[in-house]
């Protein structure tokens, strides 16, 4: 193919790229949404056991799909930062984390809101509910540590390192609460139990996560703009020149 | 999916509390995401130079 | 003069390890009494009934124990780290994981090795018996290692910052779940006549896992605080 890629592993040239993106992945984000939304609410039929209360798993399942998701990504670019000592991987890996953590949250309060009218508790400690939780602190672990850590270079290979340490966690987290729960009699309620469900809540479910996915691309996107201009500002990594002045001495 | 009236369709077959905390809090976490980033973009590349 | 073997490499950290530690003793009381303060908390808020204390035993032990495993990493490389003796640790040509190793080794024989060696009368103090003494013993043998092991990775990543004795937390507990989860279920299922084997063979690979990945871990996360 006729394009250089690598020529935007630079920040410089990424920023103006990312920007032209931006709005293409906005716009698919609205459309899935929009048509994740008129399906769920309007074709897809009221279910035999749970009545309306259902509808939750429209914005639940996806949140959840995409905070995983969204983790695996961010590990993924961390590691690829570590490995090639490349600067804009960190970028793109402390780009998504707010994103994720948002929807890690979000995924625990729905879940919440769908637990209480099904199965009358606000809370169980099942396997995917507590994983859940424990990738919400992993998560905030990161931003958290990320702050903490003024030497940018620090910040962003420790991080990483932290980021890789919690993909392995988390499916060892899932495999031990599941255990426990087979331990412990009395946690039997699984809030993972979803209805049988009918071709069009499926469909509502798929597009919406879509469209979450094209919203968490979109934002991620313009953070990592943010987070280009304003590390332009600081020292860069590990000498204290700007990119300006690095990009001049070329 | 016929609903008789709005008043139906915001009711939600009586779970209408947990239905629309849900999509509301979840509209409300992106809009205000949306929102941040944005404030974060004004603040950052007003201090540098034009970089687009 | 040749160069020093792995082992001796190995066994030279532990020795200085530990020979400072015994000029400070106290650290080694410290650990101790930690967790025989907070066990009885657990009475205090809870009530005197034996039937509870002996269901709430395992967790509540557990967790004093890790808690107290979580207090004491503070303690592991920020005496290194601040008399410049890490920084030369790093040059030496032996691997770090394995100079790791040994650090966790001697840190654990004075915060962790104690706990292990008082859980038999903490588990008599909640009504625990017979066989599952033996299994709280064992399965914070088998625990408290590994939670050191993981907890210097947590160490290494938040060496000399501000706040890093929360942050350390924040990183390490969602980390220790699989241990505690494992090590608590050991003793509650000998408690309830199901047989711990199965947990214990748990908490083993746990043990296992961490001493294959933990150490090279910290060694990394050290190198990047340190550059």
């Amino acid at each position: 193919m006729g394009i250089n890629w690598f020529k935007y592993s630079s920040p410089q040239a990424f920023h103006p790229l990312a920007g032209r993106m931006i709005p293409w992945f906005s716009a698919a984000a609205l459309a899935l949404i929009g048509i994740g939304l008129y399906i769920g609410f309007f074709v897809a039929p009221t279910d035999f056991q749970q009545g309306d209360a259902y509808r939750i798993i429209f914005v639940h399942v996806p949140a959840a799909w995409m905070s995983m998701f969204l983790y695996v990504i961010m590990a993924a670019w961390a590691g690829l930062g570590l490995g090639l000592n490349a600067r804009p991987s960190f970028m793109m890996a402390q780009a998504i984390a707010p994103t994720g953590a948002m929807f890690t949250f979000l995924a625990l309060l729905t879940g919440a809101m769908w637990g209480k009218p099904t199965w009358g508790a606000w809370w169980v400690w099942d396997a995917r509910l507590t994983s859940e939780l424990i990738l919400l602190f992993q998560y905030i672990g990161i931003i958290l540590l990320r702050a903490s850590i003024d030497d940018l270079r620090r910040a962003d290979r420790a991080s990483a390192v932290f980021a890789l340490v919690g993909v392995v966690n988390v499916p060892i987290i899932y495999f031990s609460v599941r255990w426990w729960n087979t331990l412990h009699q009395g946690a039997s309620v699984s809030m993972t139990a979803s209805p049988k469900m009918a071709a069009t809540m499926v469909t509502a479910m798929l597009v919406m996560t879509l469209g979450f996915w094209m919203y968490s691309i979109a934002v991620t996107l313009a953070r990592v703009r943010c987070v280009i201009a304003e590390r332009e500002r600081q020292p860069s990594w590990g000498k204290n020149s700007s990119i300006q002045e690095v990009a001049e001495a070329r | 999916m016929q609903w008789g009236s709005p008043t139906e369709f915001w009711a939600m077959g009586g779970y209408g509390l947990y239905v629309w905390t849900s999509f509301g809090a979840t509209a409300l976490c992106m809009v205000w995401e949306v929102l941040a980033v944005w404030r974060r973009h004004t603040a950052a590349a007003g201090e540098s130079r034009d970089l687009s | 003069m040749s160069q020093p073997s792995m082992s001796e490499a190995l066994r030279g950290v532990v020795r200085r390890d530990l020979l400072l530690a015994m000029r400070h003793r106290s650290d080694v009381a410290m650990s101790v009494f930690f967790v025989v303060i907070v066990a009885s908390l657990f009475p205090l808020g809870v009530g005197p009934e034996p039937a509870v204390l002996r269901m709430i035993a395992s967790g509540v032990l557990w967790v004093t124990a890790l808690l107290a495993c979580l207090l004491s990493l503070g303690r592991l490389f920020t005496a290194d780290y601040l008399d410049g003796v890490l920084e030369q640790t790093l040059l030496i040509p032996q691997p770090l994981a394995v100079l790791v190793v040994g650090k966790v080794f001697a840190h654990w024989v004075i915060s962790g090795l104690p706990v292990v060696l008082l859980s038999p009368l903490l588990g008599l103090q909640f009504g625990l018996g017979g066989d599952s003494l033996g299994v709280l013993t064992l399965s914070l043998l088998l625990g408290t290692p590994t939670l050191s092991m993981i907890g210097a990775i947590g160490a290494a990543l938040t060496l000399g910052l501000r706040g890093s004795g929360l942050l350390v937390a924040l990183l390490v507990l969602p980390l220790f779940v699989p241990v505690l989860i494992f090590g608590a279920g050991a003793v509650t299922s000998s408690l309830a006549g199901i047989g711990s084997e199965a947990n214990l063979s748990l908490l083993g690979a746990c043990f296992l896992l961490s001493l294959a990945f933990a150490p090279w871990a910290t060694a990394v996360a050290l190198r990047i605080a340190l550059e």
